[in-house]
C-alpha cells in the first residue's frame, strides 16, 4: 500500500449564518495524499482552509463533496460509531497547549482517556502512561499533576503523548508549535521527528510558517483561499516556489539575518511591483 | 435598523401569540367544569347546562379559541364571569396605576445604580465592599418584606407617608407622590441591587480590556475613558439585567399593591385568581406579555444604539 | 425586588477541580460567612424535621381565649388571631417551606440542566426550541404565571412550587447552556472526540465537571427565591390555609398589624434570614471558586525570575551622535497581591533609545519585555509597583503627576499594541477613535481633526479612508485594524513609539507590509522606537539596536549587526541555535519505508 490517506476533491461547506444566506465554502475541492511514514506539510495563512482540511480528516468538519480515503476506505461520511472506531488509527495534536488539555484532569487521566475506550485495565493503563511520558521525555511521576503545573512546551509534549497512546498510523498536527517559544519550538519539532523515525507514523503537519514546514516535511502543499495552489516535494516547494502566492509567502517571512533580510526586502518589493505579485496581493 | 425593529416586533408578536394560546388551552381546558364552579354545588344540572351554553363553553375548544382571538385582536378580551365587567376596560382602568409604580421603580433603579456601581468598580477598597454588602442584602431580602418594613416604619410609626390607598396624579401631584413613594422604593430595592451588581461587574470587566490601555496611551483623561468608553460598553449587560428586573418588578407589584392597598392590576389579579375568573386571568396574562414584549423591544433598541454589533446580528 | 427575577447566568471561569464538591465544602468551612449561613440553614432543617418533638403545641390548635395572646410561658412567642401558638406554627411551617423550595429546586434543576446540556452540546433544532422556550418562560413575571395557574388548579402548595420550578428552570438552562457552549468548542473536547469517546462519556467527563460548581451555587440562589415566592403567594391569601406556613403567618400578622405588631416580626425574620443565608452561601461559594481559579492562573503565567545579578553583555554603541530620547535605569516591576506572594517581573533593567533609533526588545514569553514597555508609559495593570528612573527628554517620568503623564502619552510617547481587534473600542466608529485624542492632544477643531484622520488613514495604506473612517472596528480586517492603530499612534506626532509585538497577530504577508509601514513612518517622522518582539526576523528587518531579555533581565544589548554576528551571552547563543535555518529541508520520503518500495 503506497498511500495511507487520499483526499480527492474535498469540499467543506458550513451552513450560512442566518436565513437564506449562502453556505460558506471553506474548502473548494482539495486533493492530497499521504504515504505511510511520511510527513506532508500544509502551509497557508488564516482563512486558507488548512485547519479545515485537518478537521475534515479528523471527522470534525462536514465534508459535503469529494472523498477522503483512509487505508482504501472512504471515511468522510462515516456514522458516529464507525468513526469512533478509527480513533486508534488517526490522532491529533492541536495548536494551543493551554486549551487542548482539560485543566481539571490530572495528566494520568488525560493520557488514559483514549485507553478507557479500548477497555484497557487500570494497571496496564498506568504502565502505558509511564511509557508514554517516557517517550515524550517527561518525568514519569508527572501523571499525578494538573496541566497548569506545566509550561507550554511540556503541555504540548503531553498532547503528543495522548496522541501516541493508541499507536496511530497518522497524526494530524494543527499548528503544534506556533504557540511555543523559539527554543521550545525547536525541541518539540525534534521530538516529532524522532517519534516518526521510531514508530513510522505519518503526519499531516499544518502550519503558517514555511520554515517550520520545510524542516519537517517530505512533501508540502500550499493552500490559498480554500484551494491547494502548489503541491510537491518539500525542498522544491519551499526553496524554489513556482506559484506567485508561494513566492509571496516565501518573501514575506523575515530572515533572522540583517544583511540577508535587507536583500529579501528588496526582492519582496520588486516582486510586489511585478504582475505576478500584483495578482496575489492581499 | 428598520429590519432590526421589524424582526424584534415580529418575534414579540409570535411570543404574545404563543403565550396567549398556551394560556387559553391551560385555562379553559384545565379548569374542568367551569359552569358548575361558577354556580356552585347546589345548582341544577339544567342551570349548569344553560350557563355553559351562555358562556359558549359547550362549543369545541378550537371554536372557542378562534372566537377569543377574533375578539382579542379587536381589543376585546371578553367579559368577567363574576362582575360582568369588560375585561379590557377593567385592566385599562388599573394599568396606569401599576405601570406608574413599575416604570417609576425601573427608572429609579437605572438612575440610582450607576454611581455606586461605577464607584465600586473604579475605586475599590471600602466603597467596593460596602456596595457589595448592601446590594447583596437588597438582592436577598424579598421585596415584600422591605415593603412591610417601610410601611410600618415610615408610614405607620413615623407618619411620613400614607400607609394605604392611591391618589390620582390628576387630582394632586403631592398626594400621588405621598402614596407611590413607598411602593416604588420597595419595588426598586431589588432592582437597584441587581443593576448595581451588574454595572460593577461589567465595569470591572470593561476596565481590563485591551482597548482601555490603548485609549489611555493616546493621552485621554481617566474620566473620559471611564464615562465615555467603559460605561458605554458596560451599559449593554446592565440594560439586559434591567429588562429582567422589570419583569420581576411587574410580578412583585402584585404583592406590594396588596400591602399598600393600591388599586392596581395586583388587586384584580388576586381577586380573579381566587374566584377562578378565567377571562380576567386570561386578559391579565396577555396584557402582561404585551407590556414585557414592548419593554424588551425598547431595551433592545437602546442596546443597538449602544453597541453597533447588536444591530447587525 | 428579587422574588420573581431569574438570576443572571454566571459562568465561573474557575476550572473545576477534581472532586470539586468535596474540596469546595472544605474550603467553605474556612469562610466565616459561609459557616454562619450553613449553620443557620442546618438549624432550620433540624428544627423543621424535629418540629413534632420541639413544638409546645399542635400548630393548628385554635383557642379562643388565647387570641392574639402576648408571649407567655405557654406561648413563648404569643398566639395568633385564632389563638394558635406562634412558635409551633413557625417550626412546622419550616417543613413546608423547605420541602416546597426543594421541590422547586429539583424540578428546575432537572429540566434546566438536562435541556441545557442537550441544547448546548448538540445544538440543532432542540437548541432553537429550548432557547426560545427559555425566553418565553422569562417573558412572564413568575407571580403572574403562578396566579394564572392557581386559578386553574386551586390552592395546592405542591403544584404551585412544581410549576414555579418549571418557570424558573431557565435560571439553570441558561447557566448550563452558556457553560457548555463555552466548553463545547474547546480543543480538549475535540481531542476527546478524536480519541473515540462517545458523546455521553464526553459530557460526563469534560462537561459535567465544568457546570457542577455553578449549578450548586445557582441551586442555593433558586432555593432562596422559592422560599420567598412561596411565602409571597401565601401572604396574598392564595395558599393552602389548612397548613401552617410562614407566608400565611405573615398575612395574619399584617391583618393585625395595629393590635399585635409582633406577630409579623417572627415570620419576616425567618423568611428574611433564610433568604439572606442562601444568597450569602451562594456568593461565598462563588468567591471560593473564583479565588482558587485566579490563583492557579497567575501561578501558571508568571514564572519567578531566578537569575542572580550578572553583568549585562554590552556591545559598543554604534552611533553616539543622535540626541538621547529615553534613558531607563534600574527599572524593576513587581506585583505584590494582598495575601499572595510577591512576583518580580522586571528586574534592574537599563535601556537607552536615541532619536531616530529603533531599539528591539526581544525575549521569550514571560521575559518581562511587555511589562517593561508598559512600565515606561506607566500603563501597568493595577497592583504593579515600579522602582527606578525613566528619563524622557530630560524629565523623570516615574515621578511626574498622573496629569503630567497623561500629557506625555499620545503627544510624546505613543503605543501600538499586539492584538489589533481587542484594542479598538467596538462601540465607536474608527473615525471617532482617531478624532477624539487628536482634538484633546492637539486642541484642534472637529473638522481639522477629521481632515487629519483621513490623511492619516490614507498614509497608513488604507484604500478607502472615508469608508474606514465611518466603519466600526468589527467591519475591518485584522491587518486594516492594525493600520488604524498605527495611524492613531502617530496622530499626534510622538517622539517615541512603543510597538508591542505589532505584527504577531497578523498573517505573514500582512506582517511584511505592516513592518514596511512602520519603517517608513519611523524614517519620515524621525521617531525613536521600541519594538517588542519574539521574532529575530522582525529584529533583523527593522531594528538598529537590540536588547535580549530573559526572566525579567536584559542579558545582552548592542547594535543589531554586532549581536547577530557575534552573540556572546550563553542565552542569546542558545536562541540563535534554536532558529531553524532556511537551507536544510527534509526532502522526499525515502522509498524503503513504503511496503512495496515503489518510488513515488
Amino acid at each position: 500500500m503506497t498511500t495511507l490517506l487520499n483526499c480527492r476533491d474535498v469540499v467543506v461547506e458550513y451552513p450560512g449564518k442566518g436565513f437564506r444566506k449562502p453556505p460558506f465554502r471553506a474548502l473548494k475541492g482539495v486533493s492530497l495524499d499521504i504515504r505511510p511514514g511520511e510527513t506532508v506539510g500544509l502551509v497557508g495563512e488564516s482563512g486558507s482552509g488548512k485547519t479545515t482540511l485537518g478537521r475534515a480528516v479528523l471527522g470534525l468538519a462536514p465534508v459535503t463533496g469529494g472523498s477522503i480515503e483512509f487505508e482504501g476506505r472512504d471515511i468522510a461520511h462515516l456514522a458516529r460509531r464507525a468513526r469512533r472506531a478509527l480513533a486508534s488509527k488517526i490522532q491529533v495534536v492541536f495548536q494551543d497547549p493551554y486549551t487542548s488539555l482539560n485543566p481539571s484532569l490530572t495528566i494520568e487521566r488525560i493520557l488514559t482517556e483514549p485507553l478507557t475506550v479500548r477497555n484497557v485495565g487500570s494497571a496496564e493503563a498506568r504502565k502505558r502512561v509511564k511509557d508514554l511520558l517516557d517517550q515524550v521525555r517527561l518525568p514519569t511521576d508527572a501523571g499525578t499533576r494538573l496541566p497548569r503545573e506545566f509550561s507550554g512546551g511540556q503541555r504540548q509534549r503531553i498532547a503528543i503523548a495522548r496522541a501516541l497512546a493508541l499507536d496511530p498510523v497518522l497524526i494530524v498536527c494543527d499548528e503544534p508549535v506556533s504557540a511555543l517559544d523559539l527554543s521550545t519550538q525547536a525541541r518539540v519539532l525534534d521530538l516529532f521527528r524522532e517519534i516518526q523515525d521510531r514508530t513510522g507514523v505519518a503526519y499531516l503537519f499544518i502550519s503558517h510558517d514555511l520554515t517550520v514546514v520545510r524542516h519537517l516535511s517530505h512533501r508540502v502543499a500550499v493552500m490559498y483561499q480554500g484551494e491547494i495552489v502548489e503541491w510537491g516535494d518539500g525542498d522544491q516547494v519551499t526553496a524554489h516556489p513556482q506559484h506567485p502566492y508561494t513566492k509571496r509567502l516565501f518573501l514575506a517571512a523575515p530572515v533572522p539575518d540583517p544583511v540577508r533580510q535587507a536583500e529579501r526586502r528588496a526582492a519582496r518589493k520588486a516582486f510586489a511591483k511585478s504582475d505576478a505579485g500584483a495578482a496575489v496581493a492581499g | 435598523m428598520w429590519t432590526f425593529i421589524a424582526k424584534r416586533l415580529l418575534s414579540g408578536l409570535v411570543l404574545v401569540a404563543v403565550i396567549s394560546t398556551l394560556a387559553f388551552l391551560l385555562l379553559y381546558v384545565g379548569s374542568g367544569d367551569i359552569a358548575r364552579h361558577i354556580l356552585g354545588q347546589s345548582a341544577t344540572a339544567q342551570g349548569v347546562a344553560q350557563k355553559r351554553a351562555q358562556l359558549g363553553l359547550d362549543r369545541p375548544v378550537l371554536a372557542q379559541y378562534l372566537t377569543w382571538v377574533e375578539h382579542a385582536v379587536r381589543g376585546d378580551l371578553g367579559q368577567s364571569w363574576f362582575t360582568g365587567q369588560q375585561v379590557t376596560q377593567g385592566i385599562l382602568d388599573r394599568l396606569d396605576v401599576t405601570l406608574s409604580l413599575v416604570v417609576g421603580a425601573t427608572i429609579l433603579s437605572a438612575i440610582v445604580s450607576v454611581v455606586p456601581g461605577v464607584a465600586a468598580a473604579t475605586r475599590g477598597g471600602w466603597i467596593d465592599r460596602t456596595v457589595q454588602v448592601v446590594t447583596m442584602l437588597g438582592f436577598a431580602i424579598p421585596g415584600y418584606l422591605i415593603a412591610l418594613a417601610l410601611a410600618i416604619e415610615l408610614a405607620i410609626n413615623l407618619g411620613w407617608f400614607k400607609p394605604t390607598g392611591y391618589v390620582n396624579p390628576g387630582t394632586s401631584i403631592a398626594g400621588w407622590l405621598g402614596t407611590v413613594t413607598l411602593p416604588i422604593l420597595a419595588l426598586s430595592a431589588g432592582g437597584v441591587a441587581g443593576v448595581t451588581q451588574q454595572v460593577r461587574g461589567s465595569v470591572v470587566d470593561a476596565m481590563r480590556r485591551d482597548y482601555v490601555r490603548t485609549l489611555r496611551s493616546r493621552g485621554l483623561p481617566e474620566q473620559r475613558v471611564v464615562f465615555e468608553h467603559i460605561l458605554r460598553n458596560a451599559g449593554g449587560p446592565a440594560l439586559a439585567v434591567l429588562a429582567v428586573q422589570f419583569v420581576g418588578m411587574f410580578g412583585a407589584a402584585v404583592i406590594v399593591e396588596q400591602i399598600f392597598a393600591i388599586p392596581g392590576l395586583g388587586q384584580i389579579s388576586v381577586a380573579a385568581t381566587q374566584q377562578g375568573d378565567i377571562p380576567m386571568v386570561m386578559g391579565l396574562v396577555v396584557v402582561t406579555a404585551i407590556i414585557v414584549v414592548l419593554v424588551n423591544l425598547a431595551i433592545d433598541l437602546f442596546q443597538g444604539w449602544l453597541n453597533p454589533k447588536v444591530r447587525l446580528s | 425586588m428579587n422574588t420573581a427575577t431569574i438570576p443572571e447566568a454566571e459562568i465561573s471561569t474557575a476550572p473545576a477541580e477534581a472532586g470539586a464538591q468535596l474540596s469546595l465544602f472544605r474550603r467553605l468551612l474556612r469562610n466565616p460567612v459561609a459557616v454562619v449561613s450553613m449553620a443557620w440553614l442546618a438549624l432550620l432543617i433540624l428544627t423543621s424535621i424535629f418540629s413534632p418533638l420541639l413544638a409546645p403545641h399542635d400548630p393548628n390548635l385554635a383557642s379562643l381565649q388565647d387570641v392574639l395572646a402576648n408571649p407567655s410561658a405557654a406561648h413563648p412567642l404569643g398566639a395568633d388571631s385564632a389563638g394558635r401558638d406562634v412558635l409551633s406554627r413557625l417550626l412546622f411551617a419550616g417543613r413546608y417551606s423547605i420541602a416546597g423550595a426543594l421541590l422547586t429546586v429539583v424540578v428546575s434543576l432537572v429540566i434546566g440542566v438536562v435541556s441545557g446540556l442537550v441544547a448546548g452540546y448538540f445544538g440543532g433544532w432542540f437548541d432553537t426550541i429550548a432557547s426560545w422556550t427559555s425566553g418565553l418562560l422569562m417573558a412572564l413575571p413568575g407571580i403572574v404565571a403562578l396566579l394564572a395557574a392557581r386559578a386553574v388548579i386551586g390552592p395546592s402548595m405542591w403544584w404551585a412550587m412544581a410549576i414555579f420550578g418549571v418557570l424558573i428552570s431557565p435560571a439553570f438552562f441558561r447557566l448550563v447552556y452558556a457553560s457548555v457552549a463555552a466548553v463545547r468548542d474547546e480543543l480538549y473536547v475535540d481531542a476527546a472526540r478524536v480519541a473515540g469517546l462517545s458523546d455521553t462519556r464526553i459530557i460526563a467527563r469534560h462537561i459535567l465537571t465544568v457546570v457542577r460548581a455553578p449549578v450548586i451555587i445557582q441551586a442555593a440562589m433558586v432555593a432562596g427565591i422559592a422560599i420567598a415566592i412561596q411565602a409571597g403567594l401565601e401572604f396574598l391569601g392564595l395558599g393552602d390555609t389548612t397548613k401552617p406556613t410562614w407566608g400565611e403567618m405573615l398575612n395574619d400578622g399584617f391583618a393585625n398589624i395595629y393590635s399585635s405588631p409582633m406577630l409579623m416580626l417572627w415570620p419576616s425574620l425567618v423568611i428574611g434570614v433564610t433568604s439572606i443565608a442562601l444568597t450569602l452561601l451562594g456568593n461565598a461559594m462563588r468567591d471560593v471558586l473564583e479565588r482558587s481559579g485566579s490563583a492557579s492562573r497567575s501561578n501558571s503565567k508568571t514564572p519567578m525570575p531566578t537569575v542572580s545579578a550578572e553583568p549585562v553583555v554590552t556591545h559598543g554603541d554604534a552611533d553616539r551622535s543622535a540626541e538621547e530620547l529615553l534613558s531607563v535605569e534600574h527599572l524593576t516591576v513587581l506585583y505584590d497581591p494582598p495575601g499572595g506572594r510577591q512576583v518580580i517581573v522586571v528586574k534592574d533593567v537599563a535601556l537607552n533609545v536615541r532619536r531616530g533609533e529603533v531599539h528591539g526588545l526581544i525575549g521569550e514569553s514571560g521575559s518581562g519585555k511587555t511589562q517593561t514597555a508598559w512600565a515606561i508609559m506607566r500603563l501597568l495593570p493595577e497592583g504593579a509597583r515600579t522602582t527606578g528612573t525613566i528619563t524622557f527628554e530630560g524629565q523623570d517620568l516615574s515621578t511626574v503627576s498622573p496629569r503630567q503623564m497623561q500629557r506625555v502619552r499620545g503627544r510624546k510617547i505613543a503605543y501600538v499594541p499586539q492584538e489589533p481587534m481587542s484594542n479598538l473600542d467596538a462601540s465607536f466608529t474608527i473615525g471617532h477613535q482617531l478624532v477624539e485624542p487628536m482634538r484633546l492632544c492637539l486642541g484642534i477643531s472637529r473638522q481639522e481633526a477629521r481632515r487629519r484622520a483621513l490623511d492619516l488613514l490614507a498614509r497608513v495604506g488604507i484604500p478607502n479612508p472615508e469608508l474606514t473612517f465611518r466603519a466600526y472596528p468589527h467591519e475591518v480586517s485584522g491587518g486594516m485594524a492594525q493600520r488604524v492603530l498605527i495611524a492613531g499612534a502617530i496622530s499626534c506626532d510622538p517622539d517615541l513609539l512603543i510597538a508591542d509585538e505589532p505584527t504577531t497577530a497578523l498573517d505573514v504577508t500582512v506582517q511584511a507590509e505592516v513592518l514596511e509601514l512602520l519603517r517608513d513612518l519611523q524614517k519620515e517622522l524621525n521617531m525613536g522606537m521600541i519594538l517588542v518582539t519574539h521574532n529575530f526576523g522582525v529584529v533583523a528587518d527593522l531594528c538598529d539596536t537590540v536588547s535580549v531579555m530573559r526572566l525579567g533581565r536584559i542579558v545582552e544589548t548592542g547594535p543589531v549587526m554586532d549581536i547577530f554576528a557575534n552573540p556572546t551571552h550563553e542565552y542569546t547563543r542558545s536562541l540563535f541555535d534554536a532558529i531553524l535555518d532556511e537551507e536544510t529541508s527534509r526532502g522526499p520520503l525515502e522509498n524503503d519505508t513504503t511496503d512495496e518500495g515503489v518510488p513515488a
